[in-house]
């Protein structure tokens, strides 16, 4: 009688736990490779209906029967937290897989910015999606797909653009309405305070905050949920559902390098300790760990990209190399990708992994440049600033009730995208249910006021 | 100390609930469902490009493209920095100008990537009622008139009859009805019974003839077939709705006439000249033959470049005559050779003289295949006003 992935799984956690790996209990699950497809392009195992999910589902299943992608696990954070393999992996793979999870799962109950992020909305993230999922699905019955797609079109198009530095609750009062009105004004104050009385009530004909001046408000998921004119309670709903699910999203994003590369280290390091596996499955095992963790350009002279697990885990092993294991330990409690690449990738460790940077230019010339380490280092982390998408604002709200958005292009470097912000417009403007507009620049660097044909 | 985990493997005989559907392919068919009615917002493009004729299935292909879920996105940059791994110095050149990038953004989205095309397989039959409602045409329907068939309907009830033409209703209300006079009558007797009589009525007619005529002699280039072969495609798609039964003729014609099979039809190339009475004259032997205008709705629709022989003339214009006396409607597509001089051709002229003296025809100019889409509607909006007329 050989072996279970159960036996190997458990060996292998009594090993992490003498080797000081912390984490919640985990529950390990083995799925066909089919939903484990699934899961990769939901980001979750149940997930609200989105047709947007349909276009990567094909994208997902043409690559994979190409043969150009394999999955291995999916892990959500989480007490207890989730794991799922694939069914069908061989023993060795899997046992590698469950030594991996375990990098996974002390990364997500030891690093700051997950920690603070299941502080915020909870331990129960699988189970919170499939409740967000259930509720659209009840929404869809009584309102309709129709409109209910719109309102995830507009929602799911924003889902990037919250402020996971202000936090998931936020008190509405505190938000500084009127802040020239109210704050230079003692009197108005104290008036307003008074029993019974209501400033600036919304029986003056006015949109409810029109007028009012915002600082600036980033969250543009909270700020649609709490001041459009006309949202109705389910459309909020919907609203603060996908807002909860980017800010379970956002250290996943801000910290793939480091964690996948602790991930590796770890399921290195248990592997070479765990004297209960066979031979054969050692081998196994150990191959599939190179397949991982392999720079891109392996076989080849060179690539375009960075293999990140690759990236990640020579830095871990650098680190411990140099500063030891208790560093280690205190590096992935503490930091995210940006002070990770910033700190830790040294030019020497970039010239030993032979890392480049170059310029594209849109006529197809790629040349290599040699910038410093401090350049090379930012073109890691550009497509990871601001959860991946351009800095927009919300800027104020008409006394008609229009929205403006603002584009901080200076700090983007350049203008948007103007076709596909008109678009996202009309989405928004479908829930906002008044004008919304977008100041940007053009290519010339050109103000440029955008709008909602509404 | 660590509460150990769990471990779930399960049986390949176990259903779980992600077997039961997928939600990856519940959102793709939506997001495929979409893209249907955004290209049935495309109407005209795809009446006109769809390569439909010869294929003989009932479906349409349409390339089109993925839809997008847009997002804010920073434009396009002119220069891109990015990190790559490998043995390259600075200098190196990796890539050549005019090479097309078609790397696929990274990042949240899977949206954007090039590689594969989709293809939507529509139904014509769809097309067709989309076609309709774009038009706000009305159902069309059969002729009346003097045109018959003999056919048995449902008329009437009768005491006596089969089994299988039992009225249950019928033969209950009878029932009822002797039973308020005869309270404590038996159920049912005999008498109540109702039976369903059939009878043999004329219908009006739903059986048609349609004609298709083309001029293929030198002067009708290839594209000249192609647009004659859309237009008459879709109107065939048409006239199928409103009959029951249609059967077909194709006549090519130079300076003499031959009747094809449709396969054929399109593939023929005469030379020579046009002398389109033979056509005319040969649509009206078959009429004799085989079309007894008192069965058959019959139409005809005729597409040349309109450069009729002059002393064809006459001929041309009583056979015409000839055909539209038995005839419901007569169709003319000119596919010119100059598109400012459409419809002042000869054969033009033959068909205007017979509208004007109250022949129900219409005259259609394709010029290039948007014209298609007009010559479509042209003819159906005829229909119905023939038909209010």
């Amino acid at each position: 009688m050989g072996r279970t992935l159960k036996d190997n799984g458990l060996s292998m956690e009594a090993l992490g736990q003498d080797l000081g790996l912390d984490y919640y209990p985990l529950h390990f699950e083995e799925v066909p490779e089919s939903f484990m497809m699934e899961i990769a392009v939901y980001g979750l195992p149940v997930r609200m209906p989105h047709w947007s999910f349909g276009v990567r589902y094909i994208y997902q299943l043409v690559q994979h029967r190409m043969g150009n992608s394999r999955l291995y696990e999916v892990v959500y954070p989480g007490n207890p937290g989730r794991a799922y393999l694939t069914k069908g992996n061989s023993l060795a793979e899997n046992t590698l897989v469950v030594a991996h999870v375990l990098g996974h799962a002390d990364f997500s109950k030891n690093n700051a910015l997950f920690k603070r992020s299941q502080e915020e909305i909870g331990y129960r993230i699988v189970e919170q999606a499939a409740a967000h999922a259930q509720r659209i699905a009840s929404a869809i019955e009584e309102h309709g797909e129709e409109k209910v797609e719109q309102v995830l079109d507009a929602a799911l198009a924003l889902e990037a653009h919250v402020d996971t530095f202000k936090g998931m609750r936020r008190n509405l009062q505190k938000q500084p309405t009127n802040t020239s009105v109210n704050s230079n004004c003692a009197f108005r104050e104290r008036y307003r305070d008074l029993p019974g009385e209501q400033l600036q009530g919304s029986d003056d004909g006015q949109q409810p905050g029109a007028g009012a001046i915002f600082s600036q408000e980033q969250d543009l998921l909270w700020f649609i949920a709490n001041h459009a004119p006309e949202l109705e309670g389910w459309e909020r709903d919907i609203f603060l559902a996908v807002r909860e699910e980017s800010f379970y999203f956002y250290p996943v994003f801000a910290c793939q390098i480091m964690n996948e590369g602790w991930a590796c280290h770890w399921h290195a390091k248990l592997l070479r300790e765990a004297d209960f596996l066979s031979d054969g499955d050692y081998l196994d095992a150990i191959k599939t760990h190179s397949d991982v963790v392999r720079p891109h350009a392996a076989g080849r002279n060179v690539s375009l990209a960075a293999n990140p697990y690759h990236l990640g885990f020579c830095i871990w092993e650098k680190i411990i190399e140099e500063q030891g294991m208790e560093r280690a330990f205190e590096i992935r409690a503490e930091d995210d990708d940006f002070s990770f690449i910033r700190n830790y990738l040294t030019e020497e460790l970039a010239a030993e992994l032979d890392l480049f940077e170059y310029v594209a230019k849109s006529d197809g010339t790629v040349e290599v440049v040699d910038n410093g380490i401090a350049e090379l280092r930012e073109s890691i982390l550009a497509s990871k600033f601001n959860f991946g998408a351009p800095v927009v604002v919300a800027d104020r709200i008409d006394v008609d009730g229009t929205l403006h958005l603002v584009h901080d292009h200076k700090t983007d470097g350049r203008g948007l995208d103007l076709r596909r912000t008109e678009k996202v417009l009309e989405y928004v403007q479908r829930v906002w249910r008044r004008k919304v507009t977008m100041d940007t620049v053009d290519a010339k660097g050109a103000p440029r006021a955008l709008s909602s044909a509404a | 100390m660590n509460r150990p985990s769990t471990f779930a493997c399960y049986e390949d005989q176990e259903q779980h609930w992600y077997d039961l559907f997928s939600r990856g392919a519940r959102d793709w068919l939506r997001h495929n469902e979409k893209i249907g009615r955004a290209v049935r917002e495309k109407l005209p493009e795809l009446i006109a490009n769809a390569d439909v004729l010869g294929s003989g299935e009932n479906t349409v292909k349409v390339p089109v493209r993925f839809m997008e879920h847009f997002r804010f996105r920073l434009r396009a940059p002119e220069e891109q920095n990015g990190v790559g791994q490998g043995q390259a110095k600075s200098g190196d050149k990796l890539g050549r100008p005019g090479q097309e990038k078609k790397q696929g953004k990274k990042g949240a989205g899977g949206e954007g990537e090039g590689g594969f095309d989709l293809v939507l397989e529509l139904k014509i039959d769809d097309i067709v009622d989309w076609l309709w409602e774009e038009l706000k045409l009305p159902n069309l329907q059969p002729k009346s008139g003097g045109m018959r068939d003999e056919d048995l309907v449902r008329e009437g009830w009768n005491r006596r009859g089969a089994r299988s033409r039992l009225d249950r209703r019928r033969s209950l209300k009878e029932a009822l009805k002797r039973r308020v006079v005869d309270r404590d009558g038996p159920a049912f007797i005999d008498d109540d019974l109702r039976f369903r009589q059939l009878v043999m009525r004329k219908q009006p007619a739903t059986k048609a003839a349609v004609f298709f005529a083309m001029d293929v002699s030198s002067s009708m280039r290839d594209r000249d077939r192609k647009l004659a072969k859309m237009f008459f495609f879709w109107v065939m798609q048409g006239l199928r709705r409103q009959y029951q039964q249609i059967e077909t003729a194709f006549v090519a014609h130079t300076v003499k006439a031959w009747e094809f099979n449709e396969s054929e039809f399109f593939e023929v190339r005469g030379s020579g000249g046009t002398v389109a009475s033979s056509a005319f004259g040969m649509v009206n032997d078959i009429i004799r033959e085989r079309f007894d205008p008192s069965e058959y709705n019959i139409y005809l629709f005729y597409a040349s470049d309109g450069e009729n022989f002059r002393d064809d003339h006459d001929a041309a214009s009583s056979s015409l005559s000839e055909i539209s006396s038995a005839a419901n409607y007569l169709g003319y597509v000119e596919t010119p050779a100059s598109e400012d001089r459409a419809l002042e051709t000869e054969t033009a002229e033959i068909f205007k003289t017979l509208m004007e003296a109250g022949g129900a025809a219409g005259s259609f100019a394709l010029t290039d295949t948007d014209a298609v889409w007009t010559a479509i509607r042209g003819f159906f909006q005829d229909q119905v006003s023939e038909e209010a007329g």
